[in-house]
């Protein structure tokens, strides 16, 4: 980062380290698990089940769980979910499956659905063997651009379906944001590649890495070379901070920085500020200013400017991070950065409130954070600039991301896309999954035409 | 508080909570324990002659349900393993030291009027308060034609109950196999016999599960498995039916029955002595939980009783004999409807699915606002099915239908194929 004083590593003793980033919500023991799956009254047309993205039948697994046959709970959980053991430690379960168990009703404590499905996803992981197979070879190739959950998900179910697919990623690791993004706390133990050993081990899944759509490869290339193609490359850049002083030295996208500390393997080596401001209300949010507090930060501050029902980051997230000691300041915007030395040294913030037509605005009153690194979580944008078909074309968009149908094509034939960069519904691993699920199904139908 | 007070055929105890026959009575070290808890009787583990059986390992397996332990429980064990006179020796003693307390001894020796004339005896100078004769062990003992071997043979119990009564002037109780056809031919053989007293049930021939691994019925002894004797709470249906069976026979009028069979708590003990039981007897709650569980069982019932207005258990004992009938004694006229209570009903669906998969299709699921469940008053028959699957406790009830039709038994039913030819 910088050399700065207030910027430095190795805050914390080694054992602190460990305490922090160990697994936030570890696996269930086999009693508990057979206690928890009991709690289930196994729904007729289970209001969880309309609640999964991706359709789990639930009430069967956890049924499957309670007579111990775990890995056919495993199964009837994958078969839906390639993912489903990244979902069971991201998903945010408390505003879906869970929020709308019938135990709600009953006595406002849910049947932990998260947990029983990590329960059954882990035991497949490590003694499960492989549950799927090949299909028949069909002799279509299809290239998948993006080897992140829509894209592995849509991979995963070609291959089931025949087909060979060929993924091309930009990093220079598969995974996308379960290897890059997501809070290391939720996925220690390099649960990211595990779980992709897992899903490659079907075959017929060839990873390119190190391949930057647009510049290593281009569409148009793939439409010549391939008989479909998958677009699966989430969001790109991340948002500026667009105020006065926005791009002074100290202003830092969060989801670099989130990416470095989980490509780390000594969190001690780590540098981290004194004194940090989190600008958003998502998510990565949460999970840069939980983080920094676990890396030993002393004054972690997240400004939003609206109000803890509008953040995007769940209840319950925000409750992780306010007891991870991280301040949530609500109903803030921020108006300049300070500078000093060309560092960040202060945020400026206004404060907000609604207007009539229910927009926040600023109200004329100022307050000042000082701040040694301001972290910027916005948001990402699109990055179409790749997008450019065979035919000169580009690619249709919608409100800055690409625009799909109901089966995930796109403007072009032969062209499907799916994840974070479409709006397919809450930009959440679980819905890329399903992204995915409904192009395999898709591309399918178009290959076999 | 309610007077729990308890004399059977003379034997007086405090509560009507006993120990049944079993390993948590088989010694004094146990027993004390037991009455230091507050138990108000115990049955001795069965004596038999010298020298003493042998047992295996293990003794016991199990069923679990919903991870409930111990839903019902078989063993394997034979009766005492210790010799006659060990045991005669503690009898005599705590007897002495806890004279408020019942302490009936059971035995178990071959039929052969010498064999019992001698045990009595020996039994009768501990100054117990009365003896059990064990008809009922089904495993084991059963092999060498003592326990269900004799209770599956009428003319047997009579005759030994009649040898025994010659013999001994203590109250002289029965315990009946529930491995029969029908309960009251042993019951009405022991009243034949002279016996004071019948107790049932004893166990059920079981095998609670088979090993799959190893692939031989549980308890496995050194990989092969016999038969046990089922106990515990899913017996107690079973046993409450033969308890009521005898209690409104016409010919056992009058036979006092103490009741044993998957009593856990005093709501269960209640409903045995509501058919007609005197002390019930209880052991598979007790070796699951301890001896404290009987703290629960006379505070339970007696504020149960108090808020009854109940002085003494003889009050109501037997108070639900005369409404157990035959299904030929049943009103045909009576209509009872599901009402479901759409504040309670959490919208889990298991009425609907029970119903219409299994029964009379007569929950409807609505498409609109959440899929509200609603019962078709024309096709619930009142089977009760959806009241009992709901997993909310009032959410579903049964209501009457007041339909103004009297009380009609199935004999005077117009349905009845012989009132329609009468009619015809």
């Amino acid at each position: 980062m910088t050399d700065r004083a207030e910027i430095k590593a190795g805050r914390l003793a080694p054992a602190e380290y460990e305490r922090n980033f160990v697994d936030v919500k570890p696996s269930l023991t086999p009693t508990a698990a057979l206690v928890e799956a009991s709690r289930c009254h196994f729904c007729y047309d289970a209001p969880c089940v309309a609640a999964c993205p991706t359709g789990i039948d639930i009430p069967q697994f956890i049924a499957k769980i309670s007579t111990n046959n775990v890995r056919g709970a495993a199964i009837e959980i994958l078969k839906e979910n390639i993912f489903g053991g990244a979902c069971a430690r991201v998903c945010p379960t408390e505003v879906l499956c869970e929020e709308v168990c019938v135990r709600m009703d009953q006595e406002a404590q849910p049947v932990q659905i998260g947990r029983l499905q990590r329960y059954a996803t882990d035991f497949m992981m490590t003694e499960g063997g492989q549950p799927f197979k090949r299909g028949e070879p069909t002799k279509s190739k299809v290239a998948i651009v993006g080897a992140g959950p829509a894209g592995l998900s849509c991979a995963h179910r070609l291959s089931t379906l025949g087909h060979d697919v060929v993924v091309f990623d930009a990093r220079s690791k598969a995974g996308g944001l379960n290897e890059y993004g997501i809070a290391a706390y939720k996925m220690p133990d390099n649960f990211a590649q595990k779980e992709l050993a897992f899903i490659l081990d079907i075959g017929g899944i060839e990873l390119r890495t190190g391949q930057t759509l647009g510049r290593d490869v281009s569409l148009a290339e793939l439409q010549e070379k391939y008989d479909a193609v998958f677009i699966a490359v989430g969001l790109g850049a991340a948002r500026n901070l667009a105020v006065e002083g926005g791009d002074l030295k100290g202003v830092l996208p969060a989801v670099d920085y989130i990416s470095d500390l989980r490509q780390s393997t000594n969190y001690q080596t780590l540098p981290v500020a004194d004194k940090i401001v989190v600008v958003g209300g998502g998510n990565t949010a949460i999970d840069i200013a939980a983080q920094s507090k676990c890396l030993g930060a002393e004054h972690v501050t997240i400004a939003y400017r609206r109000g803890p029902d509008e953040m995007s980051a769940t209840q319950h997230e925000q409750q992780f991070a306010q007891t991870n000691g991280v301040v949530i300041r609500h109903w803030v915007t921020p108006h300049e950065v300070i500078g000093k030395d060309g560092n960040v040294a202060a945020i400026e913030l206004e404060r907000t409130q609604l207007d009539e037509n229910g927009n926040a605005v600023g109200t004329g009153e100022y307050e000042r954070l000082d701040a040694d690194i301001i972290f910027a979580a916005m948001g990402q944008v699109m990055m179409a600039d790749a997008l450019a078909t065979r035919d000169d074309g580009i690619l249709a968009m919608i409100e800055g991301r690409i625009s799909v149908d109901e089966t995930m094509q796109t403007s072009v034939a032969g062209i499907y896309a799916g994840g974070d960069c479409v709006k397919s519904g809450q930009d959440l691993t679980v819905q890329s999954v399903q992204d995915g699920k409904i192009a395999a199904a898709s591309i399918d139908k178009f290959l076999r035409q | 508080m309610a007077d729990l007070r308890s004399n059977f055929v003379g034997i007086k105890s405090p509560n009507p909570f006993w120990l049944a026959s079993a390993p948590p009575t088989d010694k004094a070290y146990n027993v004390v324990r037991a009455y230091e808890a507050g138990w108000g009787g115990v049955v001795w583990k069965t004596l038999g002659e010298d020298p003493p059986i042998a047992n295996v390992s293990s003794r016991y397996g199990a069923v679990s349900y919903n991870n409930q332990q111990i839903a019902g429980l078989s063993n394997i064990e034979l009766i005492t393993d210790r010799p006659l006179q060990v045991n005669l020796d503690e009898i005599k003693q705590v007897k002495r030291d806890w004279p408020d307390r019942a302490l009936v001894v059971s035995l178990m020796v071959p039929c052969e009027e010498d064999n019992w004339a001698r045990i009595l005896k020996r039994v009768e100078e501990t100054e117990a308060d009365g003896v059990e004769l064990n008809f009922g062990c089904p495993h084991g003992m059963s092999e060498r034609g003592m326990g269900a071997a004799v209770g599956q043979v009428p003319e047997y119990i009579e005759m030994v109950a009649r040898w025994a009564k010659k013999h001994t002037r203590m109250p002289v109780v029965v315990k009946l196999t529930p491995n029969v056809t029908n309960i009251l031919t042993p019951a009405r053989a022991a009243k034949a016999g002279g016996a004071d007293a019948v107790s049932l049930i004893n166990t059920i021939n079981s095998i609670t599960q088979v090993d799959l691994d190893i692939m031989a019925p549980e308890p496995v002894v050194n990989g092969k498995g016999a038969h046990g004797g089922y106990c515990g709470p899913a017996v107690k249906p079973i046993a409450l039916c033969m308890v009521g069976d005898i209690s409104r026979d016409a010919e056992c009028a009058g036979l006092p029955i103490s009741g044993i069979g998957g009593v856990e708590t005093w709501r269960d003990a209640a409903e045995f002595i509501a058919l007609g039981s005197g002390p019930v007897q209880i052991c598979t709650a007790a070796m699951h939980h301890g001896f404290r569980i009987v703290e629960d069982m006379i505070d339970g019932l007696s504020n149960w009783m108090d808020q009854k207005e109940y002085a003494t258990i003889n009050a109501w004992r037997g108070a639900a004999v005369p409404n157990y009938v035959n299904w030929g004694d049943l009103d045909m006229n009576y209509e009872i409807v599901a009402r479901i209570d759409q504040d309670l009903c959490i919208k889990c669906g298991l009425c609907h699915i029970a119903c219409e998969d299994t029964s009379h299709q007569a929950i409807s699921r609505a498409q609109e606002n959440g899929g509200q469940y609603e019962v078709i008053d024309e096709e619930c028959v009142g089977c009760n099915l959806c009241m009992h699957v709901c997993p909310v406790v009032d959410c579903i009830t049964m209501e009457q239908v007041q339909n103004g039709k009297p009380y009609t038994v199935w004999a005077d039913d117009p349905r009845n194929p012989d009132n329609m030819k009468a009619a015809e």
